[in-house]
């Protein structure tokens, strides 16, 4: 199998995934956007892993290595937005502007 | 040399007890300023009479120097030298005696003045300053003296600094003095570099180009006319007379605004160098001897009157300088030292009887102020040059002097000769003309105002009759050959060109002071038409200004109008640029600085609109930017 079908697809959904985190506005869905990337990610270690023929599998293993840390972090992070959203009843990122300038500031 | 640095240290160190201690005991201020001036006056005395013996042997002048230190400056060393000779102890003896007589009369004249500890140490500050310029050797030191007097008389013009007046005054005799004063100092640049050496010996010593010397002594003549109130920078002079009266007597009359003509008595062959100069000199002293002496003819204050009649004195000894004769001038400095000073005492005595300045508002006070009448007489009579008082004198001497720089060769033009020598006969007219007036219209007929005049206290009349005994005889001391005559000679007469033996030396300078008939007759009798015209107006009407019926009365009065030109001329234009400047100062530079403020301000909150709060925002930024950076570095690394 050619290299440039997964490294296409890594690329397709390395770029929803960027799209997502910028451009929406629920949190959940830019944790989702954030695996989306993640994923992508590891589509290429896999894909250059069997590319290279590596004798010791690291793409494979460092791949295994991303989906039990993602597991973990996106505990944390559905931890802190249900946070989020208990204390402001809200988890739309563009309405949580705390840390904006004052409008008058200047 | 003791005494000279007793002379110069004791006032100054009263002055800095007095300045110190003034305000923390304020009964010490009295005896701490009479004891310097004091030992002041002693150690002048001393001088005076080692002066007196003279030397061994008697053809050789009596000179004392001494060269303290020396400062290395890279170019033309200044040295801390002092030097004293007969006539520089003489004068340091009038400027002691003169500076007792003030303080004395202060005591009395300023009793409950709340500054008077301050007053009075400043006026031994003042005495300290002018006998530094006296002895000075150096003309650095010299300048140090010539400054500190200058500062002295503007904190003591502005002693009332209350009134608006007494500081516009003191203002303007800073300023005015001061643009004379800088020509002075370049004067001492150019006299320092062309002999090599600030001390005054070594400047005399050195082989000046005529060239040098002219511009050197031009220059020289600028502070001179500054500082001894010549036209055309004369005008602070009446203004000045918002001091105190002792102030006036000492600072404004007898010592610092004669410290001009004492100066070029010092220089006097480098002067002699520079005929240029001598004749620009001569100018000024016909301008100004006779302009002055218009002036007070019409003047009410009788302060104003006594300091237009300073102006034209200075001018006569200025007139003498200008004709060849230092000795006539140095003559006229000391007799006009003693009855100016008298004079200005005792019209401060008939301001502190009277309380006011306005000679209308007076009159009738021969029988109310029996001594200040007589002393005041005495002091009138030597500045009107009558004989045998001492003005009467050293007159002669300055018109015996143009009239010899007049009819014969000399180191001045014949016309500047006769140009001093008419001027001076007309203001001898004239000077009695307003002694006269002032004479008749403070002490005779009737008490004009309400206020009866009586005798000041002792401490006010002693000064007055101490001062009386020079204003008489001086005059008929200094006459004699072979004193003040060789003591203020140039230096080439010094070395052996003249001998003690023969007073008859028609040649310049002129060293023979005594009077000569036929001037003497004919200076009589103008003073007789001066004295009668105003006496003969006063019979008339003894009520009335002798001077009120001139048809030219305002424009005497204004002084021929110098001070307006000067304000319209000078004044306003400055007061317009610096109006001007005051805008550009406040617009252009502190708008710039408030518009720094501003547009950072706004420039601030522009940048802060992008910070609004937005995460996504910002990492859209983010990556943007690193798109940007990895784009770039990929294009130059290609």
């Amino acid at each position: 199998m050619p290299l440039l079908m997964p490294v296409l697809l890594a690329g397709l959904l390395f770029s929803i995934g960027v799209y997502g985190v910028l451009a929406r506005r629920n949190a959940i869905l830019v944790l989702m956007a954030v695996e989306l990337m993640l994923n992508a990610v590891n589509i290429n270690l896999v894909a250059f892993d069997v590319w290279l023929r590596d004798e010791l599998l690291a793409g494979q293993v460092f791949t295994l290595f991303v989906i039990t840390i993602a597991a973990a972090e996106v505990g944390l992070g559905l931890a802190i937005i249900l946070l989020v959203f208990r204390n402001r009843q809200t988890a739309q990122l563009d309405l949580l502007d705390e840390l904006a300038e004052a409008e008058d500031a200047a | 040399m003791t005494a000279v640095y007793v002379a110069l240290l004791a006032p100054f160190l009263a002055a800095l007890a007095g300045l110190l201690a003034g305000p923390r005991w304020p009964r010490a201020a009295v005896p701490v300023a009479v004891t310097g001036t004091v030992l002041s006056l002693l150690s002048a005395l001393v001088l005076a009479a080692q002066a007196v013996v003279g030397p061994d042997p008697p053809e050789v002048s009596w000179v004392e120097s001494a060269r303290l230190a020396s400062v290395p400056t890279g170019s033309v060393d200044m040295s801390l030298a002092l030097r004293v000779d007969g006539f520089a102890a003489l004068v340091s003896l009038a400027v002691a005696v003169v500076a007792l007589a003030v303080q004395v009369y202060s005591t009395a004249y300023l009793k409950g003045d709340p500054r008077y500890s301050s007053y009075a140490a400043l006026v031994s500050l003042f005495t300290a300053a002018m006998l530094l310029v006296v002895f000075a050797d150096d003309l650095m030191v010299l300048l140090v003296g010539w400054e500190v007097m200058g500062v002295c008389s503007y904190f003591l013009i502005g002693h009332h600094w209350e009134q608006e007046g007494s500081r516009a005054s003191a203002v303007k005799a800073f300023v005015v003095t001061r643009l004379g004063d800088v020509g002075f100092l370049f004067a001492i640049f150019a006299l320092g570099t062309g002999a090599g050496s600030f001390r005054i010996a070594d400047v005399l010593d050195a082989d000046l180009s005529e060239r040098t010397a002219t511009v050197a002594t031009l220059l020289l003549l600028c502070g001179v006319v500054g500082k001894s109130a010549q036209f055309p920078l004369h005008t602070w002079l009446p203004d000045a007379m918002a001091g105190p009266t002792p102030i006036s007597a000492l600072i404004h009359a007898a010592t610092m605004v004669a410290a001009g003509i004492y100066l070029v008595v010092r220089l006097y062959d480098v002067f002699l160098a520079a005929p240029v100069t001598l004749a620009v000199m001569g100018v000024i002293a016909a301008v100004s001897m006779l302009g002055a002496a218009l002036a007070a003819l019409a003047q009410d204050d009788i302060k104003r009157v006594l300091a237009y009649s300073t102006v034209s004195q200075l001018a006569y000894m200025l007139g003498g300088l200008a004709v060849g004769s230092a000795a006539a001038a140095g003559f006229h400095l000391l007799t006009h030292a003693a009855f100016k000073a008298l004079l200005f005492l005792a019209a401060g005595s008939v301001i502190h009887a009277v309380g006011t300045n306005l000679m209308p508002d007076m009159g009738g006070l021969r029988r109310l102020m029996p001594v200040t009448f007589a002393t005041a007489t005495v002091g009138l009579a030597a500045l009107a040059g009558v004989p045998p008082f001492a003005g009467f004198f050293s007159k002669e001497a300055v018109l015996g002097a143009a009239e010899e720089a007049a009819l014969h060769e000399g180191p001045v033009a014949s016309w500047a000769g006769w140009l001093v020598l008419v001027a001076a006969l007309l203001t001898v007219a004239v000077t009695a003309a307003y002694v006269t007036r002032l004479w008749l219209l403070t002490f005779f007929h009737q008490p004009r105002s309400g206020v009866a005049g009586h005798e000041p206290p002792a401490a006010m009349r002693w000064p007055l009759v101490v001062l009386a005994v020079p204003s008489v005889l001086l005059g008929l001391i200094l006459t004699r050959p072979s004193t003040l005559a060789r003591w203020t000679s140039a230096r080439s007469w010094q070395e052996g060109a003249w001998s003690p033996g023969d007073p008859q030396v028609t040649d310049f300078p002129r060293v023979d002071l005594s009077p000569h008939l036929g001037m003497s007759v004919l200076s009589v009798l103008l003073v007789v038409a001066g004295a009668g015209a105003v006496a003969w107006a006063w019979r008339r009407a003894p009520a009335v200004d002798p001077t009120a019926a001139l048809r030219s009365r305002t424009a005497l009065e204004r002084a021929f109008f110098v001070d307006d030109f000067y304000d319209r001329v000078v004044v306003r234009p400055v007061r317009r640029a610096t109006r001007s400047v005051g805008w550009a100062d406040e617009a252009v530079v502190g708008g710039a600085v408030r518009g720094t403020g501003r547009e950072a301000g706004r420039l601030a909150a522009l940048v802060a609109r992008t910070q609004a709060g937005n995460v996504q925002a910002y990492l859209t930024g983010l990556l943007a930017g690193v798109l940007l950076l990895v784009a770039g570095v990929v294009t130059l690394a290609s």
